[in-house]
């Protein structure tokens, strides 16, 4: 802050620090930090606006899906699956055993209790999010009977858990809580 | 360009050295707003506003540039975009209310800007290029802001862009033809408020590129001066930063804080509450004027009632852009060889004169089209057009100045003997 040095005028303490120094300094701190409040709004601005907040969460009506069907919904602009396992498909999650899998879940983990046929998962894959076949009738299942990625490959089994292919992950399970015996809200 | 005794920028720094071998962008920074431009020593606070007018142009263009990324240019959804960003894009008020009320600033500025030009004859040589680019960075500036106001897609932004395309809709001949050209309907439609959302997008950029040829004209002969008197040895000049960063500073601080009672206080103050109502092609309102800005031109387009061998029409809508474009003519129409006001006694009075016209003007353009108010905007028209080209002559010719400083010094400081003995530039200091 040497900038004024050149007049004539200047009066320098003995330790070479001017009165104006302070004012300097004090100006120049005093407009730093409005121009970083500033900054608040103009990045707050990019984050999600209260319209997209309030339609963050997905109520379904799950009493008309009988063992074996599925239902594509939307659950914060992609797509979410539900489906009723069969009695086979369950039997067939629970003869994995859980530690040799690629992420280690049970069915029981991915479902809530008491509702242990009802598997909620995206319906995006893990891998690099294009949505999953399977879900819809004559879709294919892969070769685990779940769902399968058309992109790169990947194979689900019947809880959605990841078996083959690129994807590091299971299909992820939103978070969500049944209201009633057949309604869940998701999120 | 710059005087001789202006400073070098010299780095210290390594890394800048090697900046300024291969980019020199510190040292044009220097040169431009930084110890490296000597500024006449007596500037008073009428020269802060160039410097307010770029802040002012930075400010629209950033919150600007923010809008865009929640606006939708399409006549359906426009409107209801607009209300999205007040009540569901996070401080999407606060940037409608700061670019809405920071337009007005901008004119603001730039009328005193000019307004300071008008009275200390800032567009004498060796500056008329200044003041031309100037005047062409004001009518872009209207034209952004007529279009800016046009996106909202309320009622006073239709029947604003109905009226304005309308005025070239009084050509001759052609008129009708460039009116639905430039809107590419019958009336203001989804291709107009598209078109004028890319150009008002645009238009900004067009507008500080203007701006940086102005700051360079400006830079060959420097600042102007309150006394008109040209720099004549260092001793006139301080280098623009500490001294002029600090004043510029000071005006900046207390410009905000009139920007931010109007943003925070009374956001609509300068709105029309009708814009507030979604556009309707069957309803004009009651009281159809521009933005406040525009109110002189307006009384000046609407002065005109009666056919003079040209219809009513067109001779309003000549009037109103001939009121501006006098202003190219102003460094050839004022032939006085003193610059500052301050010395021209007669000038001075018929400067106030014209204050006190564009203030009638202002509020009659505001006013509903009926007497008296235009029995008055004539009045106030012609004797606008007759301080310029009649008066201004006159008065250069006629009046006796007042006697002028020596120099800059002897203005501040009331005596230059070094300049004085001849003893001048480079040794002063």
């Amino acid at each position: 802050m040497a900038t004024t040095t050149d007049t004539a005028d200047t009066v320098v303490a003995e330790d070479g620090v001017r009165r104006r120094d302070f004012i300097e300094i004090a100006a120049v701190a005093t407009a730093g930090v409005g121009g970083i409040f500033t900054l608040i709004p103009l990045i707050s601005q990019m984050s999600m606006s209260k319209d997209v907040l309030a339609d963050s969460t997905t109520e379904l009506d799950i009493s008309a899906l009988e063992p074996g069907q599925s239902i594509k919904a939307i659950f914060r602009k992609q797509p979410v699956f539900v489906r009723n396992l069969t009695q086979a498909e369950i039997d067939a999650a629970n003869a994995v055993d859980v530690d040799d899998l690629r992420d280690a879940e049970s069915l029981a983990d991915r479902t809530l209790e008491g509702h242990e046929n009802i598997l909620v998962v995206m319906g995006v894959c893990t891998h690099l999010g294009c949505v999953p076949l399977g879900a819809a009738q004559g879709e294919i299942k892969g070769e685990f009977g779940g769902y399968f990625c058309p992109c790169h490959g990947s194979h689900y089994d019947t809880a959605a858990r990841i078996r083959k292919g690129p994807a590091p992950t299971n299909l992820e399970v939103p978070e969500y809580t049944f209201t009633s015996d057949t309604t869940i809200v998701i999120g | 360009m710059s005087f001789p005794w202006a400073k070098q920028y010299e780095p210290t720094n390594p890394l800048m050295k090697y900046l300024d071998e291969k980019l020199p962008l510190p040292r044009l920074v220097y040169n431009a707003v930084g110890a490296g431009y000597p500024v006449p020593r007596n500037l008073s606070y009428m020269w802060n506003f160039g410097v307010l007018a770029g802040f002012c142009l930075v400010l629209q263009i950033v919150t600007g540039v923010v809008l865009a990324m929640h606006y939708a240019a399409n006549d359906a959804v426009a409107f209801d975009s607009v209300e999205h960003i007040m009540r569901d894009v996070n401080w999407g008020w606060l940037m409608r209310y700061a670019h809405a009320n920071g337009a007005s600033f901008f004119f603001i500025v730039i009328y005193l800007h000019i307004f300071r030009g008008f009275y200390y004859s800032s567009y004498k040589a060796p500056r008329e290029m200044i003041w031309l680019i100037g005047v062409v960075i004001f009518l872009l500036t209207m034209a952004t802001a007529f279009m800016g106001y046009v996106l909202p897609w309320g009622q006073m932004s239709f029947w604003g862009a109905k009226v304005i395309t309308g005025l070239f809709g009084a050509i001759p001949l052609v008129g009708e033809s460039i009116q639905v050209w430039l809107l590419g309907g019958y009336a203001p439609d989804n291709a107009a408020l598209n078109r004028f959302f890319s150009l008002h997008f645009l238009l900004p950029f067009v507008i500080a590129g203007v701006v940086i040829l102005h700051i360079w004209a400006l830079h060959i002969p420097g600042s102007s001066n309150p006394t008109g008197v040209e720099v004549k040895s260092e001793s006139d000049t301080l280098p623009f930063h500490p001294y002029y960063t600090a004043k510029d500073g000071l005006g900046l601080a207390v410009f905000l804080i009139f920007y931010a009672a109007f943003v925070f206080f009374m956001p609509n103050a300068l709105g029309h509450p009708d814009n507030y109502i979604p556009a309707n092609p069957l309803s004009t309102p009651a009281l159809i004027v521009p933005e406040w800005y525009f109110y002189p031109f307006y009384a000046i387009l609407r002065a005109f009632t009666f056919d003079f061998i040209l219809p009513a029409q067109l001779w309003g809508v000549l009037a109103m852009f001939a009121s501006i474009l006098v202003w190219f003519f102003l460094p050839w129409l004022d032939k006085s060889p003193v610059r500052s006001g301050r010395y021209r006694p007669l000038f001075r009075k018929f400067f106030w004169v014209l204050m006190v016209d564009m203030a009638v003007l202002f509020y009659c353009g505001g006013a509903h089209a009926e007497e008296p108010y235009i029995m008055i905007s004539q009045i106030a028209t012609a004797y606008y057009f007759l301080h310029f080209l009649v008066i201004l002559p006159i008065i250069s010719s006629i009046e006796k100045p007042e006697p002028l400083p020596f120099s800059i010094t002897e203005a501040v400081l009331g005596s230059d003997e070094k300049a004085a003995q001849g003893d001048s530039a480079g040794t002063a200091a």
